[in-house]
């Protein structure tokens, strides 16, 4: 029968259309709401999802993973009054960015000319940023982190520097809770090999 | 030393003596062809070696020997590992080189692409116009000693950003003009485009011959694009209509052109990953994947195991959602807008979700390294790969099926439209879901195993009749054999390292070349690099799938009528990103 395939093809349409009330009432029957909680979107964007599926962005955001990045911030420890930069301006992190746009100018000691491990500026031109996350992935110091703030359109040019780079190493936490526990751990346990070795030093002098 | 892309099983020095060669140099493989005898040779390849498939054409500009080099790439579609044979030309202008169109019509655009960006002359090409810089442009940018504007220094990464990097704006610092090289007597303010005759002359002698007693009427040329909504991106195609019917029709590309060659070539290494994400943007995991087995392979280094079978999840994953789009895309370019394309934008969100929570990004992914892969999949994500590719894909395929396979509109306007025949297909360099519809079941997967595909165990999808609904369906089956394959690699994956090698920002790669290639759900990626053991690739190279695919359009649409002709471009599921690179 001609038209036997099109209705076929609209059950498929019938059935989502009545998918999508019948998993609003039995939320609504559980008493859980299923619009802008983040429970509901979780659910809208698991395995189980069924029937309506957007998300209405931006009352309901899509829930970021741990691993999401946009561009790129520097941490820094101790307080807002007292900023302890983890950068040491090593320059790893400028020579890996493929589109090249980082730049920094390394402190020199005003007495001798050495260099200082502290960068004296940081530019991350963030309207060439392509991120890639390679600085964050190759910095020895744990001191350049991809950021979960995407919202960064401006009627200017985003050159961020220093100052607006630098975000506390609690934000770090709670952005990326497993890899700050991660390095946390990893840097104690160098800390604990290296006090370990300067006591055995010690005892054996 | 470095596995060559094509293992001598091939004598060509005994069936040639006086005009083969073979390649002595370290690191590099092959056969070298003395200009002359080129055409001979590469027929004898095709109808004596079986070598019927033109996998890549390309050139390479050594400026220093002042020899410009064309390679060629051919393959059995009975399987195995390829050929590469070279030709060597001096350096001066103009550089001159038969060209293989006679022999395989694959070459035709890509020995354009050659002429275009090398400037290297096919004689006996019988279109050889640019074909992604403008007519009109001046200089061949890939050439060595070619600076494009904003030009810094020939090599990332660049000294003025460490450590003295006070932040600078390119176009201060390098004003337009200063740092470009014109030819004489060119003035770029008083310059004006040529018009583009050259495109309208070579629709003119492609077109079609009226047959004797028909009608007078007059043929119109119809530009459909580059902004328009069924061509996929900035697509522009002149046609030549009787009527309905095309008589002629040439695509015209390079709108999206960037030049990801040569920003390859002044990129390290690892830089070029990220911008391999930007090819085909749909699948950045299997472009990813190409890149790095080509580089591997120079380097020589094995890849995790544990990697191995997160490269094949990741790439399957992203084959799945490929067919996905293209199915939705498919349906919308016959003017069902939005309801089947959102359904199947449903699926691949999900997947993006993983690609998300595994790289960070859900386009760009940067997740493949040398040696493995950037992270481990944390163990929910992996839980929720398990979830989608037991439960809720399979399901969600049938219904895909059921919704729309046998909807009598969509049959009557797939089926026997645009039939595409295997030996037409070969002979165009088709590869991909296309060929294997056609009736070829050439899937490199098995064809040429790479990667630990060879453990599973899954059946090439193929397909006979070469239609447009052939070409729709096998996009289904190969969806069934990726969730097939899947299935597996989430059972076998082993526990373990995620990378045989150290991370390091700067890899050292030895000297020599390399032809890395995958089966992309476009068709067959390849990357060839020429390293000279600098920390910058020396040549960089892609073989895009979508772009190599288009030879075929012209032949294929000629006599059908131009609504048809929407439908096929979707059938060939391009992507502009990798068409134009
Ligand atoms: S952010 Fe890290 S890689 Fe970059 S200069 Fe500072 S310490 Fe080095
Ligand atoms: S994310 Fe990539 S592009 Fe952006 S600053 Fe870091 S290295 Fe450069």
């Amino acid at each position: 029968m001609y038209g036997k395939g099109i209705l076929k093809g609209l059950s498929v349409t019938w059935k989502r259309f009545w998918d999508t009330y019948l998993d609003d009432i039995s939320w609504w029957v559980r008493g859980k709401k299923r619009y802008y909680t983040t429970e509901g979107v979780a659910h809208r964007s698991s395995k189980d999802a069924r029937g309506i599926f957007t998300v209405q962005y931006p009352e309901e955001q899509l829930i970021q993973p741990e691993e999401f990045r946009f561009v790129p911030f520097l941490v820094f420890d101790g307080n807002e009054e007292n900023k302890e930069v983890r950068c040491t301006s090593c320059g790893i992190c400028a020579k890996v960015c493929p589109p090249q746009c980082i730049w920094i100018v390394r402190t020199n000691d005003p007495n001798t000319g050495k260099p200082v491990p502290q960068p004296a500026e940081f530019y991350v031109d963030m309207d060439i940023c392509m991120n890639c996350g390679f600085c964050a992935e190759y910095c020895p110091f744990d001191a350049i982190k991809m950021d979960h703030e995407f919202a960064i359109a401006s009627y200017d040019r985003n050159v961020y520097n220093l100052e607006k780079l630098l975000k506390p190493a609690s934000y770090y936490a709670e952005i990326r809770p497993l890899n700050y526990n991660k390095e946390e751990e990893a840097r104690k346990a160098k800390e604990a090999a290296k006090a370990a070795k300067a006591a055995a030093a010690t005892q054996a002098a | 030393m470095t596995a060559p892309a094509s293992t001598q099983t091939v004598d060509l020095v005994a069936r040639f003596p006086d005009s083969v060669t073979a390649d002595t140099r370290p690191g590099f493989s092959g056969f070298i062809v003395k200009k002359e005898n080129l055409v001979e040779v590469a027929t004898a390849i095709r109808d004596e070696f079986g070598f019927d498939l033109l996998s890549s054409v390309t050139g390479v500009d050594y400026l220093a020997e002042n020899m410009m080099e064309v390679v060629y790439h051919v393959h059995r579609t009975t399987g195995g590992p390829g050929l590469v044979f070279k030709t060597q030309v001096e350096r001066v202008d103009p550089v001159e080189v038969p060209s293989l169109y006679s022999v395989w019509v694959g070459a035709d655009f890509q020995e354009r692409e050659a002429w275009d960006l090398l400037g290297i002359k096919f004689t006996g090409h019988p279109d050889l116009r640019r074909i992604l810089m403008w007519e009109g442009f001046e200089g061949h940018p890939l050439r060595k000693d070619y600076k494009e504007g904003f030009f810094e220094e020939e090599t990332k990464p660049f000294k003025s950003r460490w450590p003295d990097g006070h932040h600078n704006y390119v176009e201060f610092k390098n004003p337009y003009r200063d740092n470009l090289i014109f030819p004489e007597g060119f003035d770029p303010d008083n310059y004006t485009p040529k018009n583009e005759d050259d495109l309208y002359f070579s629709l003119e002698r492609s077109s079609m011959k009226k047959a004797e007693g028909d009608l007078n009427t007059d043929h119109i040329v119809v530009n459909m694009g580059p902004h328009h909504p069924s061509t996929h991106g900035v697509l522009r195609v002149a046609v030549e209509l009787n009527g309905e019917t095309i008589t002629s029709l040439k695509p015209v590309m390079g709108y999206l052109h960037r030049n990801h060659e040569k920003i390859g070539e002044r990129n390290t290494y690892l830089q070029i990953m990220p911008y391999t994400d930007r090819l085909d943007y749909f699948n950045s995991m299997a472009n990813n994947f190409g890149y790095a087995i080509a580089v591997e392979k120079l380097m020589n280094i094995p890849v995790a195991e544990r990697a191995e079978y997160i490269r094949v999840i990741m790439a399957e994953l992203s084959r799945i959602q490929n067919h996905f789009i293209f199915i939705g895309m498919l349906i919308n370019d016959l003017g069902s807008m939005y309801t089947p394309s959102l359904y199947a934008f449903e699926e691949r969100e999900l997947i993006l979700d993983i690609f998300e929570a595994v790289s960070g990004a859900r386009m760009m992914c940067n997740y493949f390294r040398f040696g493995g892969v950037v992270r481990d999949i944390p163990a929910d994500v992996l839980q929720k790969i398990k979830d989608l590719v037991f439960d809720r894909l399979p399901a969600k395929i049938d219904e895909m099926e059921r919704f729309l396979n046998e909807n009598e509109v969509l049959v009557g306007r797939l089926k026997g439209v645009h039939v595409l025949n295997a030996e037409e297909a070969i002979r165009h360099s088709v590869t991909g879901p296309v060929l294997r519809a056609a009736g070829v079941p050439y899937d490199l997967r098995r064809a040429d195993p790479y990667s630990v595909y060879d453990r599973f165990d899954f059946d090439v999808a193929v397909r006979h009749n070469g239609d447009m609904y052939d070409n729709y369906l096998i996009r289904f089956d190969e969806m069934r054999q990726s969730l097939r394959i899947l299935e597996q690699a989430l059972k076998q994956i082993p526990e373990g390292p995620i990378n045989s090698q150290k991370p390091q920002y700067q890899v050292r790669v030895p000297a020599g070349e390399s032809y890395g290639r995958i089966e992309s759900p476009k068709g067959e990626l390849a990357y060839y690099l020429v390293s000279n053991g600098k920390p910058n690739p020396y040549r960089y190279h892609v073989r895009a799938p979508s772009f190599i695919n288009l030879t075929a359009v012209e032949t294929m649409c000629k006599g059908v009528k131009i609504a048809d002709f929407v439908a096929l471009l979707a059938m060939f599921d391009i992507v502009m990103g990798e068409v134009d690179r």
